[in-house]
């Protein structure tokens, strides 16, 4: 496929530190055609991209700046804050690399579920929803974190059947158009369709905040809204399969700075 | 639609109502995925197909094809190759095939199948996220397809 706009050359700065924006491709794409992954940021307008470049012109971080009063804000029958339990959340830093990861029970967790489950049973506060704001400002603080870091999900040992599930989702032409994801990302990042010039669909600068609906969207969100516009049922998010699929996303952007929170349009 | 089925009625009925458009699940596809016959008796009609064309509710085929004549369609798109010739090389058979279901011409395309009611995994009520009811429709109609085939065929460019 000709790659009519193609990712652009820019160079991605955050507050003058260089992010690895675009990378050799991990060793498990070697059958996908792409070898070099690259930053959805490479996609987006200058003017967008000018956003992510400073933290004070980043719209985004005003959530991030709520999450840290939430950080230490008790709440809960527990009478405890994040900050009680934590300390600093930069003890954090790193984290968000390596998520999602199985857990000691043996269960593929994304962050969201770390999240809530110090909500419901450690601090006996409710747990917040999904795609919320609360929600999704607490991960954009925890990625935010690891900003620069590159990412490094693990594919192998207990998440391999979890990676196999989220590959195969992957490929599937799904709905009425019959278009998987591979459709759009794989064989098609860098043309445009319609009005929206499309990229490998990477998940290292998630959350991200899209000025068309002016707040942070989660993974889980932006995966219900593409299979959605393939005219499938879609997943529910927090659902096992977007969990599944979560992970591999992520492996392809294996090797790429977290941007987090990242703009886009 | 039977070609007897169609001459019966047009016998019986003259110049009143044709026979019953060709229902997605009868489209006969030859071994290179063009259709013969047309699915309406209705000609189709290439200024409504332009509609069909460009409008994001009905066929919105911009999204992925260049069509140069038409600067005034707003972001058109490059994932499929440009047709503003197409109407030169592709007959009318086999336009109605591509557009119908372009599986059967290009197998395992990123083209979607426009006239096509079974086999999806996971349909979906149109653009809602939500599942389908049982009795899918096409995403375009009989006339529709027979419009957007009389549309290509006037792109004669290059
Ligand atoms: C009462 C204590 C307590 C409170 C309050 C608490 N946590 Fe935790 N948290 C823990 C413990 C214990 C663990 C498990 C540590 C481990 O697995 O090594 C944990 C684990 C985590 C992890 C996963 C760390 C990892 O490396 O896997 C995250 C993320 C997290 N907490 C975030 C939060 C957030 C955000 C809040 C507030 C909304 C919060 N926690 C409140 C005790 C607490
Ligand atoms: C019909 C085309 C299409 C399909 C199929 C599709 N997407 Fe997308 N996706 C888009 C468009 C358009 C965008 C917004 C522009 C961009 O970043 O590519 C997007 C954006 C994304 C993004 C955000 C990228 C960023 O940097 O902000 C992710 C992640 C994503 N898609 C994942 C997926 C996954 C996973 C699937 C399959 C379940 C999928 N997409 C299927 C069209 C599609
Ligand atoms: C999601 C993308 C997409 C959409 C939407 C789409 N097409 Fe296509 N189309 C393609 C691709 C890709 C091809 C190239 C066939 C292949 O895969 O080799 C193609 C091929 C064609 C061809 C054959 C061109 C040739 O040179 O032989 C015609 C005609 C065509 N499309 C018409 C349409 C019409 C009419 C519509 C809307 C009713 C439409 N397409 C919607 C992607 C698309």
């Amino acid at each position: 496929v000709a790659l009519a706009g193609g990712a652009d050359d820019d160079v991605l700065t955050i507050d003058g530190q260089e992010m690895v924006s675009k990378t050799a491709a991990a060793e498990h794409m070697a059958d996908t055609g792409i070898d070099e992954v690259v930053s959805g940021w490479h996609f987006r307008t200058d003017e967008t991209q000018a956003l992510e470049m400073d933290t004070f012109d980043n719209p985004a971080m005003i959530f991030v700046d709520q999450a840290i009063d939430m950080w230490g804000t008790v709440e809960g029958e527990a009478g405890e804050s994040c900050a009680s339990c934590h300390g600093d959340v930069d003890t954090f830093k790193g984290l968000s690399t390596q998520m999602p990861k199985v857990d000691a029970d043996g269960n593929l967790v994304v962050m969201e579920d770390l999240v809530n489950t110090c909500r419901t049973d450690r601090m006996q506060a409710e747990a917040w929803k999904w795609s919320g704001g609360e929600m999704q400002a607490m991960v954009s603080l925890i990625g935010h974190q690891s900003l620069g870091m590159p990412m490094n999900v693990a594919i192998d040992g207990p998440a391999a059947p979890f990676w196999e599930q989220g590959k195969e989702m992957y490929y599937t032409r799904y709905g009425q158009l019959e278009l998987s994801c591979a459709n759009c990302h794989e064989e098609n990042y860098g043309n445009y369709i319609r009005a929206d010039h499309l990229s490998q669909g990477q998940t290292n600068g998630f959350p991200t905040y899209r000025l068309k609906q002016a707040k942070l969207i989660s993974k889980h969100n932006r995966f219900r809204g593409c299979i959605r516009d393939t005219r499938a049922e879609t997943f529910a998010e927090g659902s096992d399969e977007f969990r599944a699929l979560e992970l591999y996303v992520a492996s392809r952007g294996n090797g790429l700075s977290v941007e987090t929170p990242a703009v886009r349009q | 639609m039977k070609l007897t089925a169609l001459t019966a009625a047009l016998a019986l009925t003259a110049g009143a109502v044709w026979a019953q458009d060709v229902a997605p699940t009868d489209v006969s596809y030859s071994e290179y995925g063009e259709v013969a016959t047309p699915l309406t008796a209705e000609a189709g009609d290439a200024e409504r197909g332009m509609q069909v064309f460009s409008q994001r509710s009905q066929g919105n085929c911009v999204a992925c094809h260049v069509v140069a004549q038409y600067p005034d369609i707003a972001f058109q798109g490059e994932v499929g190759p440009p047709l503003s010739g197409v109407g030169g090389y592709r007959s009318a058979e086999e336009l109605r095939g591509i557009v119908a279901n372009a599986k059967m011409t290009f197998p395992d395309t990123v083209m979607p199948a426009f006239y096509k009611t079974t086999g999806f995994i996971r349909p979906g009520d149109a653009y809602t996220g939500k599942a389908a009811s049982d009795d899918l429709p096409p995403i375009l109609s009989a006339q529709q397809i027979e419009d957007v085939v009389a549309f290509l065929l006037t792109l004669q460019e290059g």
